[in-house]
């Protein structure tokens, strides 16, 4: 019965050309700008087994991590590749930033927009035995603190980098903010009591979390989050509150999403956005939204793009505003 | 002893037959993807991630987890036959397995690795299996500061104060740490050392720079004696195997040093590389042998592959009990275990006790079953020793520049493994030593990451670095191994005229 | 590997003297680009370590380190022989074809250079039957290409005749 609806829905998606007017004719690449394990590379890899799964294409899907010089290695893979059908990137923010902070001759218009899958929210942990029990709690005992209460994150410069810069404006004090390599190791680190608090995904504390290591005290989001099955400590996703609820009026959310290289044909990119329809439609992509808690919101051709347009217009100002733009 | 019937519980379901034959065929891929630089763990992995979703998640993770213990066996071969580490763990490898194969000791070399990589292993397995949530609550106790001192420990197990040309020594540790420093700093997201280059903004990866400094340029190195292999034909018959064996347990020593060191390093997590320099470093040091160390000392190949193993395999553990993994091939086990919709992390060992107990018994059959194989091709291997020189070099050069390749598929990094070889060839001609830099290369960044991460938490004070018991004992122990040798030789003098001298160690 | 020298008549060569001054020289020129690069960026202290902090000082030991080498070199010249012409003919008779294969790699696809490779390595150490030289040269890239490309699915650089036959 779906699988109708979604083959008229891809008609109508596409306009007159035909839908499978072109397939892949060898191996499909996804290029992934991160290490393996982070949150990028989980996408793919649950896009990689979701394909598979169900026979979205006759060729086999690679994942390749490509994560030098901040994703950077990634995006030039695409970006000297004009015309190759085979190849995708998994994008996060990180397509607007990473040009901004380096000043490397990068752009998204030279790659073409496949999907925006689903946007990834951010939240504020904190060691579970820590006293804080809200944001405003947190802020105090940060102004009290000397040397500087440590947060930690993923990379310099980029999302979480952002959102502790905010977090100081927004509080009036001073942070010390902790690069790590990855998600995972700042969640590590936070369990250890090595950092007091961290603004990690919500897939890359959720172990922990569950683990009872962690605890989640808000989201930086205009809205709590939809999922209302418990996780942990008998809360769900949907109980954590916004942090501008707790006094910390700072909202971020990073969009997740599939582009192709640039100058490809309209056939091509017809069919990998009908893949991904496909693929966000099936329990398992539900499944795996609902286990990382992203915010389902597929766009694809114009809406995707205009959501591009704004979306980097917004981290065009905030990066400047932190000092972050690359002299 | 609850976890013990687990684990028997545990034996019962990895030994049915399909999943010993899942094992074998998962063994001999991983050797496969290990003997050849341009494929790795995640690779062989990753091609059969598809393949295993239909069956049952024990079966999968044993066939997958097998090829990660193939390919940690499969690692040792290329090192010790043509000088080329196909991992960065087995560099260490290459300073004395090699040189026995030029001296027509390459079985006794290949066997003695594979024996070093078993026990190794099984020693992480045991340390898994009986003391698993322990141990993980000690690596939460390592912040940056705790991650420093162990890299600092590191250098200075495996430094230490030679005596010979000190300068060359230096010259080569800092190329190491420069090379190390070229492309994004990850701490303040800028590039470092690029000029300008998009070839260089990725830095220069560990694995093109060895391939140039031990593989090309041993080659040129062998073909100036003429073109010929420098390895004497050894007779290879299957009783090497024994032979071998039978003179390991003289080695005991180095190899529960080994066994610690890896296990500890998996743990913490310095990771394998660290810990196959560091075991190497201290059994030169302590071993009665240490000044034959890098002649063809079977010892030197034992220790380091003791303690690499061990850390790959104990570094599954964070995985498991905290969802952190060690390393790129245990990411993609991660990634798979996702995908059967199992969370890593503390839960794991509370909610899913079949799998994770199927996953330990695995562990010890999976590397039975791989050390029965690999011995069986250690004739095979060292075969290649007798192939003519004119046939096996271009094939090898052709790998290497596979290699190098695939890294990042660029062409650019084949040049560099070429700049690298001409490099390697006179640094070697000239006597600078070339393992300083390899060690500041790959460990460089991460020491300096963790140096400048405790120096933001702590607003520039260096007092981070002796602020708890833990870190502080690592100094210690890092600056004692720095100052062994001028301490050991006070030492002896002072024994001599009776007066021992133990306060001034301290320095 | 002075004594060598000692025991035969002395084999025409290049004197390893200058190679040590040369490889001292480039160390040192490596090092000022490397100052210049860390100052350039920031190399101070601003609550805690600047980017270019460690560079800059591995930098500075670095010079140390090669400056003392070269002048090692002037106090007491190393003596003996770098290499023989003979042995650097032999090292070239690797080298060249190795040089052109790398060059032939972005034109010809990786599989064709190692073919073209194979055959002028082989003929050059000129030891082995022209029959075995063309088997090889077929036979190895034909299995990379299997084993890379078929069954690892890495995708390796391909050139007009890979295209051509449909890859």
């Amino acid at each position: 019965m779906t699988k109708h609806w979604l083959a008229a829905s891809a008609i109508f998606l596409v306009g007159a050309t035909p839908v499978f007017a072109w397939e892949p004719t060898k191996a499909i690449e996804i290029v992934v700008p991160f290490s393996a394990g982070g949150a990028s590379d989980q996408m793919a890899r649950t896009i990689q087994g979701v394909i598979q799964k169900h026979n979205l294409t006759s060729q086999p899907i690679i994942v390749v991590n490509k994560p030098a010089a901040g994703g950077a290695e990634g995006m030039l893979e695409i970006q000297k590749s004009p015309g190759d059908p085979h190849k995708l990137i998994t994008t996060s923010s990180g397509i607007f930033m990473t040009p901004m902070a380096t000043k490397l001759p990068l752009n998204w218009t030279d790659y073409t927009p496949v999907a925006m899958m689903a946007q990834d929210s951010f939240v504020l942990w904190v060691n579970a035995k820590a006293p804080y029990q809200n944001a405003g709690d947190l802020m105090a005992a940060a102004k009290k603190a000397s040397p500087p209460m440590k947060v930690g994150g993923t990379s310099s410069k980029r999302e979480d980098n952002l959102i502790v810069f905010a977090m100081e404006k927004a509080g009036g004090t001073k942070l010390a903010y902790i690069p790590h390599n990855s998600g995972g190791q700042a969640s590590t680190q936070l369990s250890g009591g090595h950092v007091e608090a961290t603004t990690n995904n919500p897939a890359e504390d959720v172990a922990n979390w569950r683990g009872g290591a962690t605890k989640p005290l808000c989201v930086f989001a205009e809205k709590p989050m939809t999922y209302t099955e418990k996780v942990a400590d008998g809360k769900s996703w949907a109980d954590i509150p916004t942090c501008t609820s707790q006094g910390l009026d700072v909202t971020y959310t990073m969009l997740r999403g599939m582009f192709m290289p640039g100058k490809v044909t309209k056939e091509q990119q017809a069919f990998y956005v009908n893949m991904f329809k496909k693929v966000s439609e099936t329990p398992e992509w539900k499944d795996y939204l609902a286990r990382s808690a992203l915010m389902p919101d597929y766009r694809d051709g114009e809406a995707f793009v205009t959501f591009l347009k704004e979306d980097e217009a917004k981290h065009a100002r905030l990066m400047s505003e932190a000092g972050f733009m690359a002299k | 002893m609850d976890d013990f019937a687990s684990l028997m519980a545990g034996f019962q379901v990895a030994l049915s037959w399909h999943n010993i034959g899942f094992m074998a065929i998962g063994v001999v891929l991983g050797i496969i993807v290990g003997v050849l630089p341009g494929l790795g763990g995640p690779n062989g992995v990753a091609i059969l991630l598809p393949l295993t979703f239909g069956m049952d998640p024990t079966s999968a993770i044993i066939l997958l987890s097998s090829i990660y213990w193939g390919a940690l066996f499969g690692g040792a071969i290329t090192s010790i036959l043509f000088n080329i580490p196909g991992e960065a763990w087995s560099v260490a490898t290459t300073f004395d397995g090699y040189p026995m194969a030029v001296q027509g000791r390459a079985a006794e070399a290949l066997t003695a690795a594979f024996t070093a990589s078993f026990i190794g292993a099984i020693s992480g397995v045991i340390l898994i299996t009986f003391v698993a949530p322990l141990v993980a609550q000690f690596a939460l106790r390592f912040g940056p500061a705790e991650f420093f001192a162990v890299f600092l420990l590191t250098f200075c197990s495996f430094i230490g104060m030679g005596r010979d040309n000190r300068s060359k020594i230096l010259a080569s540790l800092c190329i190491g740490f420069l090379l190390a420093a070229v492309g994004l700093d990850s701490i303040s997201g800028d590039l470092r050392m690029t000029f300008g280059s998009m070839e260089l903004m990725r830095g220069f990866d560990f694995l093109i720079v060895v391939i140039g400094l031990f593989g090309v340029s041993e080659i040129l190195l062998t073909v100036e004696e003429g073109l010929v292999f420098k390895g004497k034909k050894a007779k290879i018959d299957l009783k090497v195997v024994l032979r071998t064996w039978a003179g390991l347990p003289r080695y005991w020593a180095t190899l529960l040093r080994s066994s610690v060191v890896g296990m500890w390093m998996g743990v913490t997590p310095g990771g394998a590389i660290a810990a196959s320099f560091m075991g190497y470093g201290l059994a030169k040091r302590f071993s009665k042998q240490g000044k034959n160390f890098g002649k063809g000392e079977i010892e030197g190949v034992l220790a380091p592959e003791t303690a690499a193993h061990a850390a790959g395999t104990a570094a599954l553990l964070p995985m498991l009990a905290l969802g952190i993994p060690g390393s790129a091939t245990a990411a993609v086990l991660l990634g798979g275990l996702l995908v059967w919709g199992l969370q890593p992390g503390p839960l794991l060992f509370v909610e899913q006790k079949d799998f994770v107990w199927g996953l330990i018994a695995s562990m010890y059959l999976g590397n039975v079953a791989g050390l029965v194989i690999v011995l069986a091709t250690v004739p095979l291997f060292a075969a290649i020793m007798r192939v003519p020189f004119s046939y096996v070099a271009p094939v090898i050069l052709i790998i290497c520049a596979i290699g190098a390749y695939t890294i990042s598929n660029s062409i650019f990094d084949i040049w560099l493994m070429l700049l690298f070889g001409v490099v390697g060839y006179v640094f070697k001609k000239l006597d600078y030593p070339l393992a300083p830099l390899v060690l500041a290369l790959v460990l460089g960044d991460r020491a300096e990451d963790a140096f400048r991460q405790a120096l933001l938490g702590s607003a520039g004070s260096l007092n981070v670095f002796w602020a708890n018991g833990l870190v502080a004992t690592l100094v210690v122990l890092a600056m004692l191994l720095l100052l062994w040798g001028p301490i050991s030789d006070m030492i002896g003098a002072a024994g001599r005229r009776g007066r021992p001298i133990e306060a001034k160690a301290a320095e | 590997m002075t004594h060598s020298s000692e025991t035969e008549p002395t084999p025409r060569g290049l004197s390893r003297r200058p190679v040590e001054r040369a490889v001292a020289a480039i160390l040192i020129g490596l090092a000022f680009v490397v100052l210049y690069d860390s100052y350039g960026r920031g190399a101070g202290w601003d609550n805690g370590p600047e980017n270019g902090f460690f560079p800059a000082r591995v930098g500075w030991l670095f010079l140390a380190a090669s400056l003392f080498i070269l002048v090692q070199s002037f106090r007491s010249p190393p003596e003996g022989i770098f290499v023989t012409y003979e042995q650097l003919g032999q090292v070239a008779r690797v080298l060249g074809p190795l040089i052109l294969f790398v060059a032939l790699i972005q034109p010809l696809g990786i599989y064709v250079a190692s073919t073209i490779f194979i055959v002028v390595f082989m003929s050059i150490v000129a030891t082995s039957r022209w029959y075995a030289i063309g088997l090889t040269a077929v036979l190895v890239p034909l299995i990379c290409f299997w084993v890379f490309e078929l069954q690892f699915r890495v995708p390796l650089p391909k050139g007009p005749l890979e295209a051509a036959l449909g890859y």
